[in-house]
């Protein structure tokens, strides 16, 4: 019986990809584990095996077309003498409209990323070129400018320098800076944690990369006693000039202990600050801020987010200032206040909740230590309520602080109690439908505006 | 404890040996001064004596250089003491006052000075040993000939950061001279009580790192082989291991009712092996010094020290305001 072949998901967050070429030819008979095409990410070229034996009846998407939805029939596998027609297409796979066994490529459809366009409030003047670019092409730009202009600037981490990133943030960094500055560690969390804040100590202006903040649990002693308190105890003598950084919080499917945010953990930190963008230009500008700053900069960037494109301003030196918050989108109705992939939420609950006649104001965070309290207070006292929004747990999470500030400052502006929307009290489960369940949603968003606006 | 002999006493001129003593009499009497003071209540907290261990600071720095630097654990006075910074700052920061190092932030294990490369003072047993090869990683990034010693005990010797950092730091040549104190007693457990390998030194080899087991209760050994550690790091060929073998007199801290050992040991230990009477004996029996000129040094000693303790009262406490300083760079 025919079967379809589909486009894989290589990676947890991979949602599309580039068919790079094929490896078989139709007519070709393939064994099991046979490599039938290459496949790029956004993050690397794999190769995609056979799982079952057959005759190749049809390719339906040519070599080199780009975006490619996961889950897209790619070829069609028959037995011998059977027709590559009679493919049915398997249920679980959200069918495409158009007809998945048509000699079209499917993938025309698929249309390049479009750009997230951020009108409000820009850290850029009107009339500024833009550019469009992923999040993590902003995240490499950033540090690849400021290693151009500070010898100081070197890059530390598992999987940095050869393998490219191990969510390719430093790709190529190695070939333009070489293994000085580009620098691959054992995996060895709390050993190299505290290395740099040796050579921080010691004169140098380190990027700690974190193959996800989960392993930095390992380290945080030094992101904490080390680098955090230092200046302090020593009476200002001894600044960490340091920058942690890498993916927080959820990806997919990768279970409990690799989905956790610990944006309320470290900005429980006095001496340290905590940024943690949405956008691609705020990614770019904001790590380019956190090199040049003199304190310790925990930095949580966000894996889902990687792949975004947005517009980033094309001028030489784009920064952003760390403690400012950005208001996403205006509104009179109601304050929604989120960061990073929570904006997601924010700004969709935003364009729905608009359709409803409620305006939305989102203010984005941006940098949670030192937090930006008076655009909350501004924002609160504008739209008289409040909805908070985050991926982390709820118990102490950064929605309670900003409550307690808006309690203690605005309280008699308020005319609701104000909500946090988090992710839900327990580890993160490995199912699809709970793991849904598990985070914040859009819906959950919408459904607390209309609470707090009576609606 | 297995130990080297005693350097031959011929190769050493009269003013090194003199210094040597005067060094390590400068930290017994300034941490004998800082035991009443605490005993009057003017020192709070937490304070870690380095009294019965002055030979192996005191050995180390005869070999260093300037630019070189150092990071130790919480038992930290005596480190200071000997690479010059000032015994009214240490002081005064061990009484909380604003003349003290941290402006009195820091206390008696968090003391740091820029100047002297001096950085710290550290609390978290064996968190200063990958920040020291750190150090060390920031001069070699830069291309100079400076080395850091990374000072820890017996007790940081059994945490994980420590082969962690041994790893990297011989993968990468680090210029680090990682020197364990071996006061055999990590707070009140022995070393035969916390491991079976008590060569803490050779669990360097596993890595690849030289290393060698040294008297540290005769400042011309710890001297010698700290020449032979900085010589290999300076050209390149670091980091080293020296294992200290020395003793302390006095509790972990101050508060240590000491029920893990007997009396007669820390005695036996007073009589038979202390670093300053055995430089003594050399300056005497070698004719290097009088009777008198050690008691004219012994004068100027406490002079200094007493001077140090009045400073520590007398300078005020820091200014409410200095709460919130110096949180952010």
């Amino acid at each position: 019986m025919a079967t379809q072949i589909l486009m894989p998901a290589l990676s947890p967050t991979m949602e599309e990809g580039t068919l790079a070429k094929w490896l078989v030819k139709e007519g070709d008979v393939v064994k099991s584990g046979q490599i039938l095409a290459e496949i790029e990410t956004d993050k690397a070229t794999m190769e995609f095996e056979a799982v079952d034996e057959g005759i190749v009846g049809k390719l339906l998407v040519e070599a080199g077309t780009e975006g490619v939805k996961v889950n897209t029939p790619i070829a069609v596998l028959v037995e011998e003498g059977e027709s590559a027609e009679a493919a049915p297409a398997p249920k679980a796979v959200p069918a495409p409209v158009a007809a998945p066994v048509a000699a079209t490529p499917v993938a025309a459809v698929a249309a390049a990323p479009v750009a997230e366009v951020i009108p409000a409030t820009p850290d850029w003047p009107e009339g500024t070129p833009m550019k469009s670019m992923t999040v993590r092409e902003a995240l490499r730009e950033a540090m690849a400018e400021e290693m151009r202009g500070n010898p100081n600037v070197f890059l530390m981490g598992e999987e940095v320098g050869e393998y490219q990133g191990a969510y390719k943030i430093s790709q190529g960094l190695l070939d333009e800076f070489g293994a000085r500055r580009v620098i691959d560690t054992p995996i060895t969390e709390i050993g190299f944690a505290g290395i740099a804040v040796g050579a921080a100590w010691g004169g140098l202006n380190p990027i700690v990369e974190f193959m996800t903040f989960n392993f930095a649990m390992q380290a945080i002693d030094h992101l904490i006693n080390s680098a955090a308190k230092t200046n302090y105890m020593s009476g200002g003598q001894l600044p960490c000039p340091i920058v942690f950084r890498g993916p927080n919080g959820a990806a997919a499917r990768v279970g409990a202990q690799h989905s956790q945010c610990y944006a309320a953990w470290y900005s429980h930190i006095p001496g340290l600050k905590v940024v943690m963008p949405y956008s691609a230009a705020d990614a770019k500008g904001l790590l380019k801020s956190a090199i040049r700053d003199p304190s310790p900069v925990v930095f949580l960037e966000n894996e889902i987010l990687y792949g975004r494109t947005f517009e980033v301003p094309d001028v030489a030196d784009f920064t952003v200032p760390i403690g400012k918050a950005r208001i996403a989108r205006p509104g009179k109705d109601v304050t929604i206040v989120s960061f990073g992939i929570g904006m997601t939420y924010a700004l969709e609950a935003a364009e729905r909740l608009a359709k409803d006649g409620i305006e939305a104001e989102v203010v984005d965070l941006r940098t949670i230590r030192p937090m930006d309290t008076a655009a909350i207070l501004a924002s609160v006292r504008k739209t008289n309520r409040l909805v908070t929004v985050e991926e982390g747990f709820p118990q102490s999470s950064v929605g309670n602080f900003i409550t307690s500030v808006v309690m203690e400052q605005a309280f008699d502006d308020l005319d609701a109690p104000v909500i946090n929307l988090c992710g839900k009290d327990v580890p993160m489960p490995y199912a699809a439908n709970l793991e849904k369940l598990a985070l914040v949603t859009t819906d959950e968003v919408v459904a607390a505006v209309k609470k707090v606006t009576y609606r | 404890m297995a130990t080297k002999k005693t350097t031959e006493k011929s190769n050493i001129s009269a003013d090194e040996l003199l210094k040597y003593y005067r060094d390590m009499l400068l930290i017994r009497r300034f941490e004998e001064k800082a035991g009443q003071l605490y005993g009057m209540g003017l020192i709070g907290g937490f304070c870690h004596l380095y009294i019965g261990q002055e030979a192996v600071v005191v050995g180390l720095e005869a070999a260093a250089k300037d630019g070189d630097k150092r990071i130790t654990s919480y038992r930290d006075h005596g480190h200071m003491l000997v690479c010059g910074m000032d015994p009214k700052g240490v002081m005064a920061e061990l009484t909380g006052r604003s003349g003290g190092y941290s402006k009195g932030k820091g206390g008696s294990m968090h003391m740091f000075s820029r100047e002297k490369h001096f950085y710290g003072g550290h609390g978290i047993v064996g968190a200063q040993v990958p920040l020291g090869a750190g150090l060390a990683f920031s001069d070699r990034y830069k291309g100079n000939d400076n080395v850091t010693f990374t000072y820890f005990g017996d007790g940081a010797a059994n945490q994980g950061q420590v082969y962690e950092t041994y790893n990297m730091a011989q993968l990468w040549n680090l210029p680090v001279i990682f020197v364990i104190e071996n006061n055999q007693y990590a707070m009140g457990t022995s070393t035969k009580r916390s491991t079976k390998s008590p060569n803490l030194w050779e669990r360097g080899a596993a890595y690849g790192i030289k290393g060698e087991m040294v008297d540290g209760m005769d400042v011309l050994a710890v001297k010698a082989a700290a020449e032979k550690a900085i010589a290999a790091c300076r050209a390149g060929d670091g980091p080293y291991i020296l294992e200290m073998m020395t003793y302390r007199y006095r509790g972990h801290s101050m508060s240590d009712p000491a029920k893990y050992r007997t009396r007669e040991e820390v005695e036996k230990m007073r009589s038979e092996r202390d670093a300053i009477e055995r430089v003594r004996e050399l300056l005497l029996t070698g004719g290097l010094a009088s009777d008198d000129d050690l008691k004219a040094i012994d004068k100027e000693i406490k002079a200094i020290v007493n001077e140090a303790a009045e400073f520590s009262k007398d300078s005020p406490e820091p200014a409410l305001s200095e709460l919130w300083t110096d949180i952010y760079a």
